[in-house]
């Protein structure tokens, strides 16, 4: 095939996958993970889904950066990181993943409507699967979230801990945090993205 | 300036910049947003929802005979519904510019179909713009509004979901000077009687050839020669991951003015590339233009026709690259979409699912999920305003066979105002043996919120008359109107059976807001189990409620997710389920 001295130029671009349930705030932690990338002067872009799968569904949102970004999409094999805000999407999503790359999940289930009418059961040793084949961080966000005083800044300790885990600490994540976030809301989240962070 | 923007935001701010001063849509994913931000610039565009994509062109085309420069926006299906305005306007030509955004869905991630309205383009003979990320969505739609005043031309502006709903950063612009041009009274031009239509279509077929040589000229259109050897043409987001997958390594002929197409450039470039690609999401729309023309190209053969691409597809059909992933030994159950804890709609679909051989016409929006299971409540769903006029054709199909059963019609309070209000006038003025039912909710759902002629707000935010759905029922001869609230589950039932039973034209209100409007008062109680009284028998489960499940054994209910609505707590018969925080 005359096409086979390709180089491929995405190694240059870093490729963050979030993926979890309609509802459980994936596009805030995009809007807060975009914006700090492009205080540091990356490039960015990012993809996510509206209307019908929003509503309890499978959602994924995905954030590109790098010197020079095309795609706001990724495919099968292409992502750095992936960040799944509920156990079993993490399971769903898997193959979107780098062989090599890493894995932060938050060990919290959601069943399903199959699962909750008994038509099917949640899936067992998702964590362990997971540790085998790959790089995994299991955080506890609803706990953490729970302590801090509100379960829904869930989705703010897993930004804590994708940047820690991803070492994106060149941003001044506090300041990007009171750029996004509603006055009211800011101290929790605050809270909840320095406790991710610990984790 | 620079900013993150989606598609949608730049378009509404290229309109913005372009002195558009007229905005018209009909919400729709994933086109909805275009107009929920151009209300950010109400102190110079008047915007509305119009009821229906139809109203919505016909009010930016008159905006645009009128002398300003107008925009229509609405997602690929309502394109269907605004055709007939479109492909007559398209014979006229403007005065201001003239502007209709389509918002197609490949992959269908919130449509009923992946139509291509490209097509609709050459159909209709109106020039076309496709933009590929949200800088361009901007910068092109200025140009737009030069070539339809310059042309005499309206302009599909046709973006697709990874447009709309992708965001890279935007260079902020000027809003350009542009005065409502003076409206002249012009019968010939305006008035499409057959004598003017027959010299209209004539000066629409000169104007396409004037528009092929501005194509070929347009810096829409532009040639990146790099690496020889791949020649690739592509427009909109299907360029954006050609060049991800080939960076230098190929040339490119990249396509923003896609009808008329710019043969002549097509054929420079074809004749100075080895091996020619086209690539293009969904239908081979470039590619049958290009082979008609009988140049030598690789498109459809190798690239799907099916749902979006991505660089992993591309990569994979050109190259036989495959990236390198895993899968877990691990059985993953499907995670559907769900009507939310405490939808109102949940109420009313339990009630219709009880008797499971009753017919359920359906419609477009969060209610369609009724569909889903456990309710199951749901026969048919195809397009606005079907709910009630194909149920209508069902009831006449039962009625020649002899089946007495009554076909249950169902249509949310905008899809009554979109197209719901015709089919309730087909039942009654051709004796249909059906129940029209308007789940109103006070809102339009699905595509997050927006108002509507029955929530008493327009879109710029004005209190304004609040039409009232019981009324027009009544007024178009309904003998009873029942209001309902769904949530209510015997007064749904008893609804339901009085309707069954009614020998005059009978309708259904069922009239619950929407839990996630913002502003309503926080609920009262929650549900909870009684683990004691729990029989395991399941009946709290068919209401497919997502913050009722299983767990351990015996039912349980998500206290983070349950909002009190009492649907569950009034299926339980052995009283284990209780209100908490009274």
């Amino acid at each position: 095939m005359p096409l086979e001295g390709l180089v491929n130029k995405m190694n240059s671009v870093k490729n963050i996958l979030l993926v979890g349930v309609g509802g459980q705030g994936t596009i805030l932690v995009s809007k807060v993970l975009t914006a700090g990338l492009m205080k540091a002067g990356y490039d960015v872009k990012m993809s996510e889904v509206h209307g019908m799968a929003q509503r309890g569904g499978s959602v994924t949102t995905q954030v590109r950066y790098g010197e020079k970004v095309y795609s706001p999409l990724i495919g099968k094999g292409m992502a750095d990181i992936l960040v799944a805000f509920e156990k079993m999407e993490a399971v769903r999503w898997i193959d979107y993943l780098k062989p090599d790359g890493i894995v932060v999940v938050n060990n919290y289930e959601i069943p399903s409507m199959p699962i909750a009418t008994g038509k099917a059961e949640y899936p067992h040793g998702i964590l362990e699967s997971l540790k085998d084949n790959f790089k995994t961080i299991v955080i506890d966000a609803a706990q953490a979230a729970t302590e801090i005083g509100n379960i829904k800044t869930q989705n703010i300790v897993l930004l804590g801990a994708l940047v820690k885990a991803f070492n994106l600490t060149e941003v001044d994540w506090i300041e990007v945090l009171r750029e996004t976030i509603t006055e009211k809301m800011l101290d929790i989240n605050i809270k909840a993205f320095n406790r991710g962070m610990e984790l | 300036m620079k900013r993150l923007m989606s598609g949608n935001e730049a378009i509404a701010r290229g309109a913005y910049e372009a002195g558009v001063t007229v905005a018209a849509a009909y919400p729709g994913t994933p086109s909805t947003e275009i107009l929920e931000n151009i209300i950010e610039y109400k102190d110079c565009i008047y915007s509305e929802w119009a009821p229906n994509e139809k109203v919505a062109a016909e009010v930016a085309i008159g905006a645009s005979i009128g002398g300003a420069r107008s925009l229509a926006a609405m997602k690929h299906v309502g394109v269907n519904v605004a055709a007939d305005p479109i492909f007559t306007y398209a014979y006229l030509g403007v005065n201001g510019g003239f502007v209709l955004v389509s918002a197609d869905d490949p992959s269908m991630h919130s449509s009923q179909n992946e139509q291509d309205n490209r097509y609709y383009a050459k159909f209709a003979k109106m020039a076309m713009v496709e933009p590929s990320d949200s800088q361009e969505c901007k910068d092109f739609l200025k140009e737009a509004y030069r070539v339809s005043e310059k042309y005499d031309t309206p302009i599909l502006f046709r973006v697709t979901t990874r447009i709309c709903h992708s965001k890279s950063i935007v260079e902020l612009g000027e809003r350009e000077d542009v005065e409502v041009k003076p409206y002249v009274k012009n019968i010939p031009k305006y008035v499409a009687a057959p004598a003017n239509a027959k010299l209209a279509h004539a000066r629409v077929e000169k104007r396409l050839l004037e528009l092929e040589e501005y194509s070929n000229q347009s810096p829409l259109n532009r040639i990146e020669y790099n690496n020889k050897k791949i020649g690739i043409i592509s427009s909109g987001i299907a360029y954006q991951y050609a060049k991800e997958v080939f960076g230098e390594d190929a040339s490119y002929l990249k396509l923003g003015f896609t009808y008329p197409l710019p043969m002549k450039l097509i054929k420079e470039f074809s004749e100075n590339v080895e091996e020619l690609y086209v690539i293009e999401e969904l239908e081979p729309y470039i590619e049958e233009q290009i082979k008609a023309a009988g140049i030598k190209c690789i498109g459809k053969e190798v690239i799907p026709k099916l749902y979006e691409l991505n660089p992993e597809i591309i990569a994979k059909a050109i190259l036989g690259k495959t990236y390198e992933s895993k899968t877990l030994d691990v059985e993953v159950v499907p995670r559907p979409p769900v009507l939310c804890p405490g939808c109102p709609h949940r109420g009313f679909f339990y009630t219709m699912s009880k008797k499971k051989n009753r017919v359920i016409t359906g419609d477009i929006g969060c209610y369609t999920l009724g569909a889903n299971q456990p309710l199951e409540a749901m026969d048919t769903c195809i397009c606005m305003g079907a709910g009630f006029s194909a149920g209508m054709g069902i009831s006449k199909a039962f009625e020649v066979s002899g089946k007495k059963d009554k076909v249950f019609g169902v249509v949310g309070d905008s899809t009554f105002f979109h197209s719901g209000i015709t089919g309730a006038i087909d039942i009654v003025y051709n004796k249909g043996n059906m129940v029209p039912v308007v789940l109103d909710n006070r809102i339009t759902g699905m595509t997050g919120h927006q108002e509507n002629p029955g929530t008493g707000r327009t879109l710029m935010g004005e209190p304004t008359t609040e039409i009232d759905v019981v009324e027009v029922l009544k007024a178009i001869g309904y003998k009873t109107v029942k209001v309902v609230d769904p949530c209510d589950l015997k007064a749904m039932e008893n609804t339901v059976k009085e309707a069954e039973e009614a020998t005059e034209p009978y309708a259904i209100v069922t009239k619950r807001p929407c839990v996630l409007i913002k502003g309503l008062p926080a609920p009262k109680n929650k549900c909870i189990v009684d683990r004691d009284k729990c029989k395991k028998c399941r009946m709290c489960l068919k209401v497919g409620c997502p913050a009722v499940f299983f767990k351990d054994g015996k039912s349980y209910i998500e206290q983070s997710m349950c909002v009190g609505c009492e649907v569950c707590m009034q299926v339980c018969k052995f009283d284990a389920i209780g209100r908490v925080g009274e």
